[in-house]
C-alpha cells in the first residue's frame, strides 16, 4: 500500500462511460427480440442481425423514444437532430464488419448527474450518450481450437453514456455509477439488471501531482458498483506506485479479474484500430420536433430526487431514504401511499416493503424479482389495523406475507388466523382481574413499585386470552385495577 | 418472335387469350436459342413452369391475377429471389441461396410477374462491360465482339434478345442507362429512394437504385408503377406520386417544354457518332416543338471524381460483411481468424471489387477523411444545388449517356480508369439522386451500334420523366 502521505500528492480523475441495454421488445434495427437472457444461442436472430446481402436496418422508434427518456434523466433535452455512422472493424460477432453507432452527432449532449459522498453534495457532467447497436457474444472453450459466437445480442440497443472527468475518488465513482443506474431505471430507460450485464462500465482513470491530467487507463466492461470502487482504488494503487518507481503510465485499455480484485493489461494504444467512421447511409437522421420532446417530457416519470424530497418531508431518516430509493417499486408504491394516506401509514409501509424486499432480495441478484404485488388499498388497510391496536406487529407481518402472497383483504386474512388483538375493555379487564385474583404475589410486587412483575401479569393475560389482547391496553388496566 | 407490350400481355392472359405457360416457355426457347451471348447465369425453369401453372389455373378458376399477369422478366443477379441462386456475379457468393427476397420481386411476384433467369453482371455492380463478371462476359446483341455494358449488361442483352418483355437492374452510378444505350433499349434509373433496396446485394447505399430495362418508354412507366414506393424495410423509400407513373395516354405535349443540353457533357471527349446522334435528337426535339438550349452545370466535370471517392467508401463498408464466416465463400487456408479473413477475401473478391475496397479503405482512413470524403460530400452538395438551379428553369436535361457507343471485349479492361471515364456522364444523376433514363436514338455512322440519349428530370419527376421520354421516343423516331 502506498504510503497516506504520497497518495495524498497527487490528483486522481476518473470518468467513466457507461452502456445502457434499452428496455425495448426488439433490436435497434431489426423485429428480433430483444430480450436475450435465457435465449438459446442464435435463435434471436434475422437476416438484418445476420448480416445476409441486402439487409438493410431499420431504426426502433422505441430506442430513439427511450434515448429521449435517458436525455430528461440525465437533467438535459434530447438533440432535435442526429445521426448515425458506421464504426468499421472486423470480429466475428459483429456480422456487418461495422457497428452502427453515432460518432459525431449523438442524441444527448451535455446534462449533469448530482451525486453525494460523505455528507457532500457533488455535480458530474455529461459529455455526451449516444444510441448504437450491440456485438454479439464470442466465447472460446479452454482448450478447444474454435470459438463460439451468439448473434442473440446482436443488435441490441444500448445507450452510451459518457461523462465528464468530473469523479475524483473511488467513492465518487461509486456512487455517479449508482446515481445513474437508479436514474435509468425511474426513467424505465432499461431493465438496468447488473447481472444481465444491462449496465456495462468503463471506467477511466489518471493520477497526476500537477494541475495537469496523467496518462489515463480504461478498465472496461465493469458490471457491479463494488467493482468499480475496487477498480479505481486498485487502478490509483497501481498509477501511483508506478510513478513512484519513476516508471510511466502505459495508456492502455485493462480488464478487471473479480477474483484476484485486480486490473490486468488487454492491449495498448499501439493496437488501436483505425475505425474508419463513416455516416450510416441506410440511416436516415433522427429529426426530432420540439412537439414530440414536449411529449415525453410531460410522460417522465419521477425521478429519484422528487421521492428522497417526500420521504423527508415524511421524516425517513436519509439512510432508510436510500433503502427505499434502491427499490424504485417499493419508492414508487410508498409515494403513492403517501399521497392517499399520509406521512405514517406510509412510513409504516415502506419498512413493512423494506424488510420484505431484504427477505428475498439477499440471495437474488434482481432486485426486480421483489414485486409488491399487494395493492395499496391493502396496504392501508393494514397499517390502519395497526394504528387502531387490532394487530401486533408481529401479527401484522403475518398478515402482510400472506397478503402478499393471496392479495386477499387483511382484515380477512387476520380473521382467518385469528390475530385479531382484543381491544374491548370491558373484556380485557375481566381478564386482568381474575389474572390478578390468581396472581397475588406478582400483583403485590407491582404495587411495591417493581415494575418487572408487570410484565409476568401482562403475559398471563396474554396466555388467558390466547394471544389476542392488546398488550398495551392490558398493562393499562393491569395498573388501573392496582390503583397506580 | 417479339413481345406484346406489357399490359396487353397481361390483360390476354386475364383474358386467357394466352396462356402464362406458353410466355414461360416462350422466354425460355430465346434464352436457350442465345445461350452464347451468355447473358443469363441461372435459368429458373421449373420455377417459373410452376408458377405459371398456377396463375393458369386462377385464370381458369376466375380470379384476378394482376396487372402482371403471366408475364415473364428477368432479374439480375444482385436482386434476391427467394430459393434461387443470387451471386452478384462474384465467387465470394457462388452458391448463396437467400432464404428471403427483395421487395421489388416480391411486389412484382404480387401482380402476377414470373422470374424466369438471374441475368450477369459485374461482380457486386462494379464495371461498365460485365467484363468485372467473376464468371463469365456477356457479348453485346448486336456485335457479339462488343461489351453490352454494365453493370446490368446481363439484363440489358436479354431484353434485347428478347428473352423476356423485361428486365430489372440496379443503377448506381449508371449501370442500367449505360448498358441500355450501348445495346439499344430503355433504361431507367428511378429517383432515389422510390424503389426499396430490400433483399439487393447492396454496392453504395446512397446511390443504388432499381429500375427497369424495357424496349418502350411505355413498358418502363408500367413496370415502375408496379413496384415504386414507400417500404418498411428500407428506411430510405420515399412515397411513390399520388398519381401513378402509368400515363392514359403517357405523353407530353412537347411546344412547352424547357429542355436544357449540358455544355460540360457534349464538349472534349466525345465520340463524334454519338456527337451527331444527341445533336440529331436535340435537332428533332425543336422541331417538334420544344425549346432546347445549351445550359452550364460548372461543377459536372468534378462528378467522376467524387463518385470514385464516395462509391468506393461504401463499396468498402458494405463488402465488410462478405468475410467468409458466416455464408459462402470461405478460405479453408486460414490457420487463424486474421488469416481466415484475409484468405477468405483475397480469394473471394475479384480484382475490380479489391481495387474499390482498398480505395474505399483509404479515403476513410483517420487523417485522409477529411481530404476526400469529406471534400467529396461538400462538392456532392455543390452539385446538388446546381441541378437544382437549373431545374428551376428547364423541365429536363439531356445529353449522351457515356462518351462513346459499345467498345470491344478486351479494349478498356486493363485500364480502369479508362473504364471508369464511361461513367463520367451517369454518374452526376446519381450522386444528386434525380431520375435519368436511357433511350435509344440513331445508332452510331461508322459502326451501327446504338446510341443512347440520357433525359434527366428533378428529384421525384419520374413520372414526368417518363411522360417526356415517351414524346421524345416518338419525335425522335419520326
Amino acid at each position: 500500500m502506498t504510503a497516506d502521505a504520497t497518495r495524498r500528492q497527487y490528483n486522481v480523475t476518473i470518468g467513466i462511460e457507461c452502456h445502457v441495454q434499452l428496455k425495448t421488445k426488439t433490436k435497434l434495427f431489426s423485429g428480433a427480440d430483444n430480450d436475450a437472457r435465457e435465449a438459446v444461442p442464435n435463435t434471436l436472430v434475422n437476416h438484418i442481425d445476420f448480416g445476409l446481402p441486402g439487409a438493410l436496418p431499420i431504426l426502433n422508434e422505441k430506442a430513439v423514444e427511450l434515448a429521449c427518456h435517458a436525455a430528461f434523466a440525465l437533467n438535459t433535452e434530447p438533440q432535435r437532430f442526429s445521426k448515425f455512422d458506421r464504426k468499421h472493424y472486423f470480429y466475428p460477432d459483429l456480422p456487418l464488419g461495422y457497428q452502427i453507432t453515432q460518432y459525431d452527432e449523438p442524441i444527448i449532449i451535455g446534462g449533469y448527474i448530482d451525486i453525494e459522498v460523505g455528507g457532500e453534495k457533488k455535480r458530474v457532467g455529461i459529455t455526451r450518450a449516444h444510441l448504437e447497436a450491440d456485438a454479439g457474444k464470442s466465447t472460446h472453450p479452454a482448450g478447444g481450437d474454435y470459438s463460439l459466437v451468439d448473434l442473440n445480442r446482436a443488435g441490441t440497443p444500448l445507450l452510451e453514456i459518457v461523462s465528464e472527468p468530473d469523479m475524483h475518488s473511488a467513492a465518487e465513482a461509486k456512487a455517479y455509477a449508482h446515481e445513474l443506474y437508479l436514474r435509468m431505471r425511474y426513467a424505465d430507460v432499461s431493465e438496468a439488471n447488473l447481472y444481465y450485464g444491462n449496465m456495462r462500465f468503463d471506467v477511466n482513470v489518471s493520477v497526476s501531482k500537477t494541475a495537469e491530467l496523467g496518462t489515463r487507463t480504461e478498465t472496461k466492461n465493469l458490471n457491479s458498483f463494488r467493482s468499480i470502487e475496487r477498480a479505481v482504488e486498485y487502478e490509483v494503487e497501481r498509477q501511483i506506485g508506478l510513478l513512484e518507481k519513476g516508471e510511466q503510465i502505459v495508456q492502455e485499455t485493462r480488464g478487471w479479474d473479480d477474483d484476484k480484485q485486480q486490473t490486468f493489461s488487454q492491449r495498448s494504444k499501439e493496437d488501436a484500430h483505425d475505425y474508419r467512421y463513416m455516416p450510416d447511409p441506410d440511416v436516415p437522421p433522427v429529426v426530432l420536433s420540439d412537439e414530440y420532446v414536449a411529449g415525453i417530457e410531460a410522460s417522465m416519470a419521477e425521478l429519484p430526487d422528487a421521492y428522497r424530497e417526500k420521504f423527508r418531508e415524511m421524516g425517513l431518516d436519509s439512510k432508510v431514504i436510500e433503502d427505499v430509493i434502491a427499490n424504485p417499486s417499493v419508492a414508487r408504491q410508498v409515494g403513492r401511499i403517501y399521497d392517499d394516506a399520509g406521512p405514517d401509514h406510509a412510513k409504516r409501509v415502506a419498512f413493512w416493503l423494506l424488510q420484505l424486499s431484504d427477505d428475498s432480495s439477499e440471495s437474488s441478484q434482481s432486485q426486480e424479482s421483489v414485486k409488491p404485488d399487494a395493492q395499496d388499498a391493502n396496504l392501508i388497510a393494514l397499517s390502519k389495523m395497526v394504528a387502531q391496536g387490532q394487530l401486533s406487529s408481529s401479527a401484522a407481518k403475518e398478515v402482510l406475507d400472506e397478503m402478499i402472497k393471496t392479495g386477499q383483504d387483511p382484515a380477512k386474512i387476520a380473521e382467518a388466523k385469528n390475530l385479531v388483538q382484543e381491544s374491548d375493555e370491558a373484556a380485557i379487564a375481566e381478564i386482568v382481574k381474575s389474572v390478578l385474583a390468581d396472581n397475588p404475589k406478582a400483583a403485590g410486587d407491582v404495587q411495591n413499585g417493581e415494575m418487572k412483575a408487570i410484565g409476568f401479569l401482562v403475559g398471563q393475560v396474554m396466555k388467558a386470552s390466547k394471544g389476542k389482547a392488546n398488550p398495551s391496553l392490558a398493562t393499562k388496566l393491569i395498573q388501573k385495577q392496582l390503583g397506580l | 418472335m417479339s413481345w406484346d407490350p406489357i399490359a396487353k400481355i397481361a390483360n390476354d392472359v386475364q383474358a386467357s387469350t394466352i396462356k402464362a405457360i406458353d410466355l414461360v416457355e416462350q422466354s425460355l426457347a430465346a434464352i436457350e436459342k442465345h445461350k452464347e451471348y451468355q447473358a443469363i447465369i441461372t435459368v429458373m425453369a421449373e420455377q417459373a413452369r410452376s408458377r405459371a401453372k398456377v396463375i393458369d389455373e386462377k385464370v381458369a378458376n376466375g380470379v384476378k391475377v394482376g396487372r402482371l399477369a403471366g408475364v415473364p422478366f428477368i432479374a439480375k443477379d444482385n436482386i434476391l429471389v427467394r430459393e434461387t441462386e443470387a451471386t452478384a456475379s462474384s465467387n465470394m457468393l457462388k452458391g448463396f441461396v437467400p432464404p428471403y427476397q427483395s421487395t421489388i420481386v416480391e411486389r412484382l411476384e404480387a401482380e402476377g410477374a414470373i422470374c424466369v433467369a438471374k441475368a450477369n453482371q459485374d461482380a457486386f455492380g462494379h464495371g461498365a462491360s460485365t467484363e468485372n463478371s467473376d464468371f463469365f462476359v456477356t457479348k453485346n446483341p448486336h456485335d457479339k465482339t462488343r461489351v453490352p455494358g454494365g453493370s446490368s449488361g446481363g439484363p440489358a442483352a436479354a431484353v434485347v434478345l428478347e428473352m423476356a418483355p423485361f428486365a430489372i437492374g440496379t443503377d448506381t452510378g449508371g449501370s442500367i442507362r449505360q448498358p441500355a444505350s450501348y445495346v439499344g433499349c430503355v433504361g431507367l434509373r428511378p429517383t432515389y429512394g422510390l424503389t426499396s433496396r430490400s433483399g439487393v446485394v447492396a454496392m453504395a447505399s446512397s446511390t443504388d437504385t432499381i429500375g427497369p430495362l424495357t424496349m418502350s418508354v411505355e413498358d418502363a412507366a408500367y413496370v415502375l408503377d408496379v413496384y415504386a414506393g414507400k417500404d418498411e424495410l428500407d428506411g430510405t423509400t420515399i412515397d411513390r406520386d399520388p398519381q401513378g407513373y402509368v400515363l392514359p395516354p403517357i405523353t407530353r405535349h412537347l411546344p412547352t417544354t424547357k429542355v436544357g443540353i449540358i455544355k460540360e457533357w457534349m464538349g472534349e471527349g466525345l465520340d463524334d457518332d454519338v456527337r451527331k446522334s444527341i445533336e440529331k435528337a436535340a435537332a428533332d426535339l425543336r422541331a417538334a416543338g420544344a425549346s432546347v438550349e445549351e445550359v452550364s452545370l460548372p461543377s459536372l466535370p468534378l462528378a467522376l471524381a467524387v463518385y470514385y471517392i464516395l462509391i468506393p467508401a461504401e463499396v468498402s463498408s458494405n463488402l465488410a460483411r462478405h468475410d467468409g464466416q458466416r455464408y459462402q465463400f470461405s478460405a479453408e487456408s486460414g490457420k487463424n481468424l486474421t488469416e481466415s479473413y484475409t484468405h477468405s477475401r483475397a480469394k473471394g473478391f475479384g480484382r475490380e471489387a479489391k481495387r474499390r475496397i482498398m480505395i474505399g479503405t483509404y479515403v476513410l482512413s483517420s487523417g485522409y477523411y477529411d481530404a476526400y470524403y469529406k471534400k467529396a460530400q461538400t462538392v456532392r452538395t455543390k452539385l446538388i444545388n446546381e441541378f437544382n438551379a437549373v431545374f428551376e428553369k428547364y423541365d429536363f436535361l439531356i445529353g449522351p449517356v457515356a462518351p462513346n457507343a459499345a467498345f470491344k471485349i478486351g479494349e478498356n479492361a486493363d485500364d480502369p480508369l479508362k473504364m471508369y471515364l464511361v461513367d463520367m456522364m451517369t454518374v452526376a444523376p446519381a450522386l444528386v439522386g434525380v431520375p435519368a433514363i436511357s433511350i435509344p436514338v440513331q445508332p452510331s455512322g461508322t459502326t451501327g451500334m446504338p446510341i443512347g440519349l440520357q433525359i434527366i428530370a428533378a428529384q421525384r419527376q419520374d413520372r414526368e420523366l417518363l411522360a417526356f421520354a415517351a414524346a421524345a421516343e416518338e419525335a425522335i423516331h419520326e
